[in-house]
């Protein structure tokens, strides 16, 4: 309709109203400070650990002394009697002597002989089913305690503790963020909403007079709801230029130094400004309802 | 209708079937009984006929206010109907209501003036609610200004006129679009008696234009010397309902000059007769339509 006079209105208000307005748009920008963090955080813990859990294996070692046909006989019960296994990849005690002391020579040659064992290494379908496929291998006897499927293999190994340690971190990571934001839009969406709620207030005259002379209930809505619209967007253009000058100045120097940092894949900052952007008209849109529902009977 | 006619209605009429072709407004045994139990309105009757001037009076709480309010569906009625233009207001939907006002200019007691905005954006803003272009604004509002005497007052702020300057520019502001109905509810309630002719020789200067004008008062020494219909109201009853025999309904007798008038207001002898001075107001209807 009138897209000039609806923004001249609302920059009106914002003046008359300073105190409020600078409030709201200096929780907006904490609040996608903070998301600004906390997403390419969760990102890349979660990447980290889905790498982890990607590298979980079983390796089941075989007696030293096990002859070929204990092995042969150890496959075929790994690829046809067990569950949700994936792969199986046999590593022979030359192989696996040949890569371990390729990676560590000094060590291997003061050993001499060989100490490694032949080894299967499964991986399963789902790193969550790394248990079913232990309890196949090496299955609980009546008394709790483990005992081996086949007495030609020596020992069953898994990391799942590890991962499981990972993976409580990520999701410890993730509730504080879900937590966090959820606080944070919270304070962001009623900060807006009481802005907008005393900017209906000091101009209660003016939209009764609207009223009175025929305004449509939208022609009166759009300026509060540019209002709010707008100290949002602020925030949110601000915030973004805080996460763009913090990234150039902190963390792109450091990636160049660490491989970790880099490591992780973590979305890009334009997407991730987009959406910062997207959020922060969202939220201030949502604060800015609330008060016209509740406070604009029009 | 004859001049000479006085009429005098029932206190309550019973409802009529036909609508009055001629009304621009029509209360059929209307009441109002607000949410708290006071009785607003009480089985009031009447119609007013296109270009009438007509006051309606009544002691505080007689129910000229709730008239006016049931007419600009700020509240519904509990009883009866309202007919405007020939629309049964019942049946105006909340969304069109807006639509509907468009067509209605209205004067407070208190002026209901923005405070914070100039003389000329006050008036430009009933403009701008219906969505006018920036090119009729700037043709229209400067011209009213004119013709209601704040051509040399325009960038002022409210806080920076007189009581009557405030009034003439909601007076302003509810003539700029030309509506076919003007309702004023005690336009001079806050005036000393001078200033208050001059706002009632406005609204006068916008009924000649052919505009409806209703004004609620308790100034019952203006109404005597204006002599136009009145309709009294006592606790929510219509008690009185006449046209003057003299001037009758519409002016029907002799049109006033501006001037006339404003003298026959203040009670003095009617300057001479002569041929009526031209009134810019006049013009109005020609130019804007
Ligand atoms: N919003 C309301 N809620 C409840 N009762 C109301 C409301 N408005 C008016 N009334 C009651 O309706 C009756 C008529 O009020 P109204 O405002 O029409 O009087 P009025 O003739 O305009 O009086 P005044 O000359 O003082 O302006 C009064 O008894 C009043 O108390
Ligand atoms: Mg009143």
């Amino acid at each position: 309709m009138k897209p000039g006079f609806f923004v001249k209105e609302a920059l009106r208000s914002i003046r008359r109203n300073p105190i409020p307005s600078f409030a709201a748009m200096a929780s907006m920008l904490v609040t996608l400070l903070v998301l600004g963090v906390f997403i390419p955080m969760v990102q890349a813990t979660t990447g980290a650990a889905n790498t982890v859990r990607g590298r979980v294996l079983l390796d089941v070692y075989m007696q030293r002394d096990a002859t070929s046909s204990d092995i042969a006989r150890v496959r075929a019960r790994i690829d046809n009697n067990t569950p949700h296994v994936k792969k199986v990849e046999y590593v022979s005690k030359g192989q696996a002597y040949k890569q371990e002391s390729a990676r560590n020579p000094e060590a291997y040659k003061l050993l001499g002989s060989n100490p490694l064992p032949d080894t299967f290494r499964v991986t399963p379908d789902d790193p969550d089913n790394i248990g079913a496929i232990l309890n196949s291998l090496a299955p609980r006897n009546t008394a709790g305690h483990r005992q081996l499927a086949d007495q030609s293999i020596e020992r069953v190994r898994n990391e799942k503790d590890q991962t499981d340690k990972i993976l409580t971190v990520t999701k410890l990571v993730k509730w504080a963020m879900v937590i966090l934001t959820s606080l944070l839009v919270l304070a962001s969406v009623l900060l807006v909403s009481n802005t907008i709620r005393l900017s209906l207030f000091s101009r209660r005259r003016e939209v009764e007079v609207m009223k009175l002379v025929g305004a449509t209930d939208w022609f009166i809505r759009w300026p509060f709801m540019i209002e709010g619209v707008a100290l949002g967007a602020i925030g949110g253009v601000m915030a973004v230029l805080l996460l763009a000058v913090g990234k150039v100045a902190l963390i792109d120097p450091l990636s160049n130094d660490f491989a970790l940092i880099a490591a992780p894949k973590t979305m890009p900052f334009f997407a991730l400004a987009a959406l910062l952007l997207g959020a922060s008209v969202a939220v201030s849109a949502a604060g800015s309802g609330l008060s016209l529902r509740r406070f604009l009977r029009v | 209708m004859a001049a000479t006619e006085i009429q005098r209605k029932p206190v309550a009429q019973p409802e009529r079937r036909q609508p009055d072709p001629n009304a621009v407004i029509e209360f059929r045994g209307v009441s109002k009984t607000y949410e708290s139990g006071d009785v607003g309105l009480e089985n009031a009757t009447f119609s007013i006929a296109r270009g009438e001037f007509v006051f309606i009076v009544g002691q505080t709480g007689s129910g000229k206010s709730t008239i006016m309010r049931l007419l600009l569906k700020e509240h519904e009625t509990t009883g009866g109907r309202i007919v405007v233009a020939g629309r049964d207001l019942s049946e105006i939907e909340d969304k069109k209501v807006p639509y509907y006002r468009r067509n209605l200019g209205v004067v407070f007691q208190d002026f209901k003036l923005l405070p914070n905005r100039t003389v000329h954006d006050n008036v430009a803003y009933a403009l701008q609610v219906t969505g006018r272009s920036r090119k009729e604004i700037r043709a229209k509002v400067p011209d009213i200004l004119r013709l209601t005497g704040l051509a040399t007052k325009l960038h002022n702020y409210p806080d920076q006129l007189s009581g009557g300057e405030q009034q003439r520019v909601s007076v302003a502001r509810a003539f700029v679009n030309h509506p076919p109905l003007l309702l004023a509810d005690e336009p001079t309630g806050n005036l000393d008696p001078e200033t208050s002719i001059g706002i009632m020789q406005l609204l006068y200067r916008i009924n000649r234009t052919g505009t409806t004008v209703l004004v609620a008062t308790h100034d019952s020494h203006m109404v005597d010397r204006m002599r136009r219909r009145v309709i009294e109201l006592e606790r929510g009853r219509i008690v009185r309902d006449e046209a003057d025999a003299m001037y009758g309904r519409r002016g029907g007798g002799r049109d006033l000059s501006t001037s006339e008038f404003g003298a026959l207001m203040r009670g003095e002898p009617a300057p001479e007769p002569q041929r009526m001075p031209k009134d810019p107001f006049d013009e109005v209807d020609e130019a804007w339509r």
